[in-house]
């Protein structure tokens, strides 16, 4: 949990997707414009302990984006894409690429809402096809092989907040 | 896991009801109208979703005729469960950096505007 208690949920979306929402204490256009430029999301895209060594960004319908970030074992990774849709500071769809997995694209919509003086970003990731679900199934499967009921516990937690 | 198997799967998460049965499920085993309490809808739909579930080897029924609890069967869960999870950990912690960068976009923005004051 972050130090704002505004908690991420996450469930499934239909038969390839994902979805994932969560409140900001910002304005809609600060949250917004922090997924504008190279420079912004280099600040906080990714987890702590991996650096953003580089980003490109062009932001804009049919612009590329790269960004590449290095791990605490040294190891770095690529991931790429391109914008399908701006209209701030309401929406950005964009496609998503791990380079150590070529060729599984996801689409991703990134939605801002205001809520009561905050913003909600909800962001829906689809795989597009099941064989593509499979292949992120089975990657993060293999990531994730020494987890516990534990979480199942947790997720199970959250799948009635949707309701 | 097959294809098939995570179709039904998502499928059957991609209903709230169900999603809310499965939760109470995860709680212990339990009877068609005990599931159906929390719910404006008739026991034959509860039946109905929980057919579904158990197509999806989600749950799995007692054989008593009259009362058949359902009871959670966690393994195809726990595969989609990891894959979310795995998004949820990068995304919690990205997300919590956002936070920090946000607090610092604000008092920029504070300055900014002290700036031409002066």
């Amino acid at each position: 949990m972050g130090g704002s208690g505004n908690k991420l949920e996450v469930t499934t979306q239909g038969d390839t997707g994902i979805r994932m929402t969560r409140l900001f204490d910002a304005p809609r256009e600060l949250v917004f414009e922090a997924h504008t430029s190279a420079e912004h999301m280099s600040k906080w895209w990714g987890p702590r302990k991996y650096e953003v060594i580089s980003a490109d960004y062009d932001f804009r319908p049919g612009g590329k984006w790269r960004i590449v970030h290095r791990g605490p074992d040294g190891e770095e990774y690529g991931f790429r894409g391109e914008f399908r849709e701006i209209v701030p500071p309401e929406r950005i769809a964009w496609t998503f690429e791990f380079e150590g997995a070529p060729g599984q694209i996801a689409v991703e919509t990134l939605t801002f809402t205001e809520e009561g003086g905050k913003t909600r970003i909800t962001a829906i990731s689809d795989s597009g096809s099941k064989e593509a679900r499979d292949a992120m199934l089975e990657s993060g499967m293999e990531a994730g092989a020494a987890e516990t009921y534990e979480r199942l516990d947790e997720y199970l937690e959250t799948l009635p907040a949707r309701t | 896991m097959t294809t098939d198997t995570l179709d039904r799967t998502f499928s059957a998460l991609a209903d709230p009801t169900r999603r809310a049965i499965l939760a109470r499920l995860a709680t212990g085993e339990a009877s068609v109208s005990v599931l159906a309490e929390p719910f404006e809808i008739s026991l034959p739909a509860i039946s109905k979703h929980l057919k579904v579930l158990e197509r999806a080897g989600l749950i799995v029924r007692g054989r008593e005729a009259q009362w058949r609890p359902a009871r959670l069967e966690a393994g195809p869960l726990k595969e989609v469960a990891e894959w979310a999870e795995g998004y949820r950990r990068f995304w919690e912690e990205t997300y919590e950096r956002l936070d920090e960068y946000l607090e610092e976009l604000k008092g920029r923005g504070k300055e900014k505007r002290n700036g031409r004051k002066r």
